[in-house]
């Protein structure tokens, strides 16, 4: 093992740049001439425009345009378009209505951008923005679920009676009632999955320049997938070949899922800038990105689970409603079917599972892939559902997992709900976290804590999740509308030094070190003479960006196959200059060898021969060396893991405190360990925000109730106890570098952990439920309920 | 945020005077840490700001006489810090310690907090604890005497508030349940025992900061925690929220106020 | 318009501006000083922190005008002759950062969390670290390094 290769924490490459102020995001970026873009959004969630006028505003100090859904119409754009369509139980498709950039007609939920104002400065922006008068006609809204799915509710589209968007199903329903009906006993569940926002401390910013000379768009944005982006604009919003577009995604501060989309003022600072002549800035505010970047989860679900009088797992029904908001973001209807109702099967067998959920349209912003994506909520219903199996049953939470788990020698194993799992080993896992969490010693810190006045509670969850997104004609059977593969270019430059262009995109990950070693590990070349490339739709040939804990995965073996291209050609260079056959040619730890000799050339003189191909096998060989590939993975991936909680309960205020944390995933091989230990750390944060302090919270009408920082928790450092991270490798078997990914594990594993300890600790008291997020009030007033009190 | 022209005083009496000829809103400016988020939001569209903080002296902590006097412009950070403070009433120096987050407490001022008089804040409930007295360019003002309401105050428009007077109490101990997201106090309750008796002062519960007297009888009668009783401040009075509402912070102030007395020292 | 004067990162600045321009739109907008960033609009992330006097505060809930006669030092200003500070240095090999956009704000505020509190305990960082969110690294990591970066700077180091 090289120092800098596979399976070392290698510092990372790209960190000076962060740590000495002199990373370059989108807002940094000011472009000659730059003017600036401000939105009037609605303070309606429902709302009939009556009437727009623009004439103060236009007329106010610095103004370019002031620009209205006439506007967009009238010049053609076309609307937002969804990447994925879902069909019906009945075989229709899904009811699709149209996303204009700018209002039309009506707002649909609060922040719904109406007007647009280009000003010469930011200041003259919002100055010309408050002189904006719209003419609102407020209507009934629906922000809710079940409330949407109720007969009378307030409409969002005509064109999707009782605002189902799509009512979809899988599993095999009559296998499943089946079974239902020779369980021993049923368990169920009904619980909520907590609407949040993910809050990617980088606002979203986009700066279009429209350059008529060369008749050439550019776009900077805060973007995780230029190339989605380009191909989403090119191809149906902004309507312009793919060769006048170029979308660059400069450093991105975080994104969480919230930057896969497109999004309207990409769009429409694009289009601005044509009309205006001048490149178009927007940076949204934290409040701004509350009401327009796409919030995550929001399910409510009805669950049975059979079991035989062993305790073994006979089926599963279940039943979701999913909050998609008002309008259809990017990937939203993949969510909650295709990353949901299919990973129902978890790390168990479970003979019959049928799943049925609709995808409700209501007045709220559009809800969308948040870290995780349908699978935080998969996790969360099934891991509540098998932890109060076991309570009911009065056994124990761990053995009753242990019992239903899909054993080594079950693999590949085919759920009931699509999925064929590769590969998985899952009881060390979970012998791991118990025993990083000394959970044979539980009732000691239980004691020890209740004579501190708190109730300490452990919780439990075995996951399995799928990423490594995606084998593209599986999901283009499923409704996808794009391929989901991965492309990259590597370059070998003379002196042997190596540019890699990727088409993922790092916005944290960290991919100009890991990809570093990855080259550094298949070339010898060192890390310091590698760079990596991604964000450039003009410089990397093609990609489909980073989500989906795709990057290593697909994008990895999408640089491993062009670095295969390059050995293989290196070889044969090397056969000519080692006047030796080409199969008789081995390359390892840099040094092309005839096998069984010492007759070597290094790498970086092959590369030499390539580009000066003075004694070179010209005839047969074309001079350069720089191979291009594209990988579509075979399968998805799955991870899974054990992730255990310890919680204490301060029962006078209902405060919770998450007071340990010790989980054990197998994520397939490591690149980079202190990488991946990070990645772990960042999704717990996020899963147990998840599970204690974060909601978008809306009202009844529609109104955001946290809508900034002062009301919508973040997690803070001294939310957490230092997290204990195992690892367990079975790698994955049909990709090239045996990985599965890593960065929604914690986000997916953790939330049911948190909740399942707070009810150990409250079940002395009585309490059998509580949803997400498990706030201090909410614990308290079931305590208060369990109790018997006034609360 | 809304033109304003801005004005930096070096005496005191400059700042009165640019107080008393300034047209339209006039507003002081002190760390800004209360101010400053308003106007961004346009809540407050002040048409002249006067800053404080270029006038020497206002920020001076003593304790003498039996009081702790701080300048209306001493920060957060140097409250918590002063020795003065720590050695009278180190609750009040704990309480300042923990207002918002390092940085706020770095430019924030008694002066700014006690004038902006927000419902949730911390400063408040202490001055009316401790029974403090508000000095101002013109009069002094019995804390007694001094909140009116929700973001409002005896002070005049025009009237600068210069120190603040807290009469050092036998003991007093300060608990806070604090906004999970904003770090302000959805209930705070400052207990302070002093040769005239025992005043509780919740914050954050209600629309201003107000006293418990039930509380305080009880303490009174025996200052230790398992006195004081349940239930004697109403809901019907209190704030609502998506953080906690009026039911769990009536709850929240017998909890409190238990906890502010066993920390008294 | 108002005429400041600041010394930022050593460097004398005379500048006209809006009183309103508040002091982080100061920095990236008339400075360039892009290190310096924004993250919310309420006063909660801490990614905008600076030193203001040696002092760590929000630059974006200060006004530039209050900076007047004031030495400011940003993210940019921290390294010295090209060598990080030994908390830059820490953040480094602690892996403390992921996206890098709360990393100026945090790097600032452990700076002057190290200067009030040269021996913190775990404990003490992260209750400390409360005027900084970060949505990347679960904050384990940051942790760690203000802690490897006081102990650095403990030994003298800077």
């Amino acid at each position: 093992m090289s120092s800098h290769g596979m399976g070392v924490a290698v510092a990372r490459k790209e960190d000076r740049r962060f740590l000495t102020g002199k990373g370059r995001y989108t807002d940094d970026i000011v472009l000659p001439g730059q003017t600036y873009a401000v939105f009037v959004r609605s303070p309606y969630a429902h709302a009939r425009l009556r009437a727009i006028d623009t004439t103060a505003a236009a007329a106010s100090p610095g103004v370019l345009a002031v620009l209205t859904g006439k506007d967009v119409a009238d010049d053609g754009l076309g609307g937002i378009p969804t990447g994925w369509q879902i069909h019906n139980k009945d075989g229709s498709p899904m009811a699709e209505p149209p996303h204009p950039a700018l209002a039309q007609g009506k707002v649909r939920h609060v922040g719904d951008p109406v007007v647009m104002v280009v000003a010469d400065s930011k200041v003259h922006a919002r100055e010309a923005a408050a002189l904006v008068e719209i003419d609102y006609e407020p209507l009934p809204a629906v922000a809710h679920l079940p409330v949407a799915a109720a007969p009378g509710a307030p409409q969002v589209w005509d064109e999707a009676p009782g605002n189902v968007c799509f009512d979809w199903h899988v599993g095999d329903k009559a296998a499943t009632d089946a079974a239902f009906a020779q369980a021993a006993r049923v368990v169920s569940i009904d619980l909520a999955n907590n609407r949040i926002a993910p809050n990617a401390i980088e606002p979203r910013a986009a700066n279009g320049h429209f350059d008529a000379t060369g008749d050439q768009f550019t776009l900077y944005t805060t973007s995780q997938n230029p190339h989605l982006t380009r191909l989403l604009l090119g191809a149906f919003s902004l309507k312009v070949p793919e060769h006048r577009l170029r979308v660059v995604a400069p450093d991105v501060g975080g994104g969480f899922g919230s930057k896969i989309f497109h999004y309207a003022e990409e769009l429409l600072v694009l289009w601005a800038s044509r009309r205006v002549g001048h490149p178009v800035k927007w940076t949204s505010d934290r409040s701004e990105a509350f009401l327009s970047d796409a919030h995550g989860r929001d399910h409510v679900s009805h669950a049975e689970l059979a079991l035989d009088a062993e305790d073994k797992f006979l089926a599963l029904r279940v039943n979701t409603l999913a909050n998609l908001g008002a309008y259809l973001s990017t990937f939203a209807p993949a969510v909650p079917t295709y990353l949901h109702a299919i990973l129902l099967s978890g790390p168990y067998v479970i003979p019959a599972i049928y799943v049925e959920v609709k995808g409700m349209f209501t007045h709220t912003v559009a809800v969308d892939a948040v870290r995780g994506a349908g699978r935080p909520e998969a996790t969360y219903l099934l891991e509540r559902l098998v932890d109060k199996a076991a309570r009911e049953g009065g056994t124990d939470p761990i053995g009753i997992r242990r019992k239903n788990f899909i054993q080594p020698h079950q693999f590949p194993y085919q759920t009931p709900v699509a999925l064929c799992y590769d590969t998985g080993d899952y009881e060390p896992t979970l012998d791991m976290a118990l025993a990083a969490i000394d959970y044979p010693n539980l009732a000691a810190r239980k004691a020890e804590a209740k004579s501190r006045g708190k109730l300490r509670g452990f919780g439990i969850s075995t996951y399995i999740e799928a990423c490594g997104i995606a084998p593209s004609a599986v999901v283009g059977s499923l409704g996808a509308r794009a391929g989901l593969y991965e492309a990259a270019t590597v370059r070998v430059h003379p002196t042997g030094s190596v540019t890699v262009f990727t088409g993922t995109h790092s916005h944290g990950q960290g991919h100009e070190t890991t990809f570093a070693q990855l080259i550094n590990d298949r070339l010898g070349v060192a890390i310091d003479n590698v760079d990596i490339v991604h964000g450039d739709t003009d410089r990397i040939p093609f990609g489909m960006g980073t989500y989906g804990s795709r990057s290593a995965a697909v994008g990895g073996s999408a640089i491993v196959k062009a670095l295969d291209k390059i050995i293989d050609k290196g070889k044969k260079i090397a056969a000519h200059l080692l006047e030796a056959d080409v199969s008789d040619i081995e390359f390892s730890d840099g040094k092309f060898r005839v096998v069984g000799t010492d007759r070597e050339k290094g790498f970086g003189d092959i590369a030499f021969a390539a580009y000066v191909p003075h004694n070179y096998p010209i005839e047969t060989v074309e001079p350069g060396l720089e191979e291009g590939a594209f990988y579509d993975p075979k399968n998805f991936t799955f991870p899974a893991g054990t992730h255990c909680v310890e919680v204490e309960i301060d029962p006078e205020t209902g405060v919770v405190q998450v007071v340990d944390v010790a989980i054990a995933d197998d994520v397939g091989v490591i690149i980079n360990p202190m990488i991946v230990d990070g990645q772990a750390h960042g999704g717990l944060a996020q899963g147990i925000g998840q599970a204690l302090l974060e909601e978008c919270l809306y009202d009844e009408n529609g109104q955001l109730l946290a809508g900034n920082y002062m009301n919508y928790c973040m997690p803070r450092a001294e939310d957490f106890p230092r997290f204990k991270v195992g690892n367990h490798v079975t790698a994955c078997t049909h990709n090239p570098l045996g990985i599965k990914g890593v960065g929604e594990v914690g986000a997916i594993g953790v939330p049911p952990a948190v909740i399942n300890a707070v009810l150990d600790a409250l079940a002395p008291l009585g309490v059998t439920h509580i949803d997400m997020p498990a706030t201090p009030e909410k614990v308290w007033r079931a305590i208060q309920a369990a109790q018997g009190g006034a609360a | 945020m809304n033109p304003f022209t801005f004005h930096r005083p070096t005496t005191l009496a400059d700042a009165i005077n640019q107080m008393k000829g300034g047209n339209g809103e006039v507003k002081l400016l002190g760390g800004g840490q209360s101010l400053l988020p308003v106007m961004k939001l346009d809540l407050a569209m002040p048409s002249a700001l006067i800053s404080l903080s270029g006038i020497p002296g206002l920020d001076e902590i003593r304790a003498e006489g039996g009081r702790v006097t701080i300048g209306g412009c001493a920060t957060h950070a140097a409250v918590a810090a002063s020795s003065a403070v720590r050695g009278a009433i180190p609750a009040l120096a704990q309480l300042a310690g923990a207002i918002g987050d390092t940085q706020v407490r770095n430019r924030g001022t008694i002066g700014g907090s006690l004038a902006h008089a927000d419902p949730s804040a911390d400063y408040p409930a202490a001055a009316l604890a401790l029974g403090a007295t508000i000095v101002t360019d013109r009069r002094r003002i019995a804390i007694d005497d001094y909140f009116t309401g929700l973001f409002s105050t005896a002070l005049e428009a025009d009237e600068i508030l210069t120190a603040v007077e807290f009469p050092i109490p036998d003991r007093a101990g300060y608990a806070k349940f604090a906004h999970r997201a904003s770090k302000y106090a959805v209930v705070g309750v400052f207990v302070a025992k002093s040769a005239g008796g025992v005043r509780v002062a919740v914050t954050g519960a209600g629309p201003v900061v107000f006293r418990a007297t039930a509380i305080e009888e009880a303490l009174a009668a025996n200052f230790s925690a398992d006195a004081v009783p349940a239930g004697t401040v109403a809901s019907d009075d209190l704030q609502s929220d998506t953080e906690a509402s009026a039911e769990y912070r009536a709850h929240l102030v017998t909890v409190m106020a238990r906890r502010a007395v066993q920390a008294a020292t | 318009m108002a005429t400041i004067t600041v010394e930022v990162n050593g460097q004398k600045r005379v500048a006209e501006i809006d009183p309103r321009t508040l002091l982080v739109d100061f920095l990236r907008e008339h400075l360039q000083l892009t290190g310096t960033h924004v993250g919310c609009d309420t006063s909660q992330c801490g990614a905008c922190t600076v030193h203001v006097d040696g002092k760590s505060v929000k630059s974006c809930t200060m006004l530039a005008v209050e900076a007047d006669g004031a030495a400011v030092t940003t993210i940019e200003g921290l390294a010295k002759g090209g060598e990080l500070h030994p908390m830059q240095a820490a953040f480094h090999a602690c892996h403390g950062l992921q996206c890098g956009f709360c990393t100026p704000g945090m790097v600032m505020s452990a700076v002057d969390l190290v200067h009030q509190n040269p021996n913190p305990t775990e404990a003490e960082v992260r209750h400390g670290l409360e005027g900084n969110l970060c949505r990347c690294t679960g904050y384990q990591n940051i942790v760690q390094a203000v802690l490897q970066g006081a102990e650095t700077m403990r030994g003298g180091a800077r």
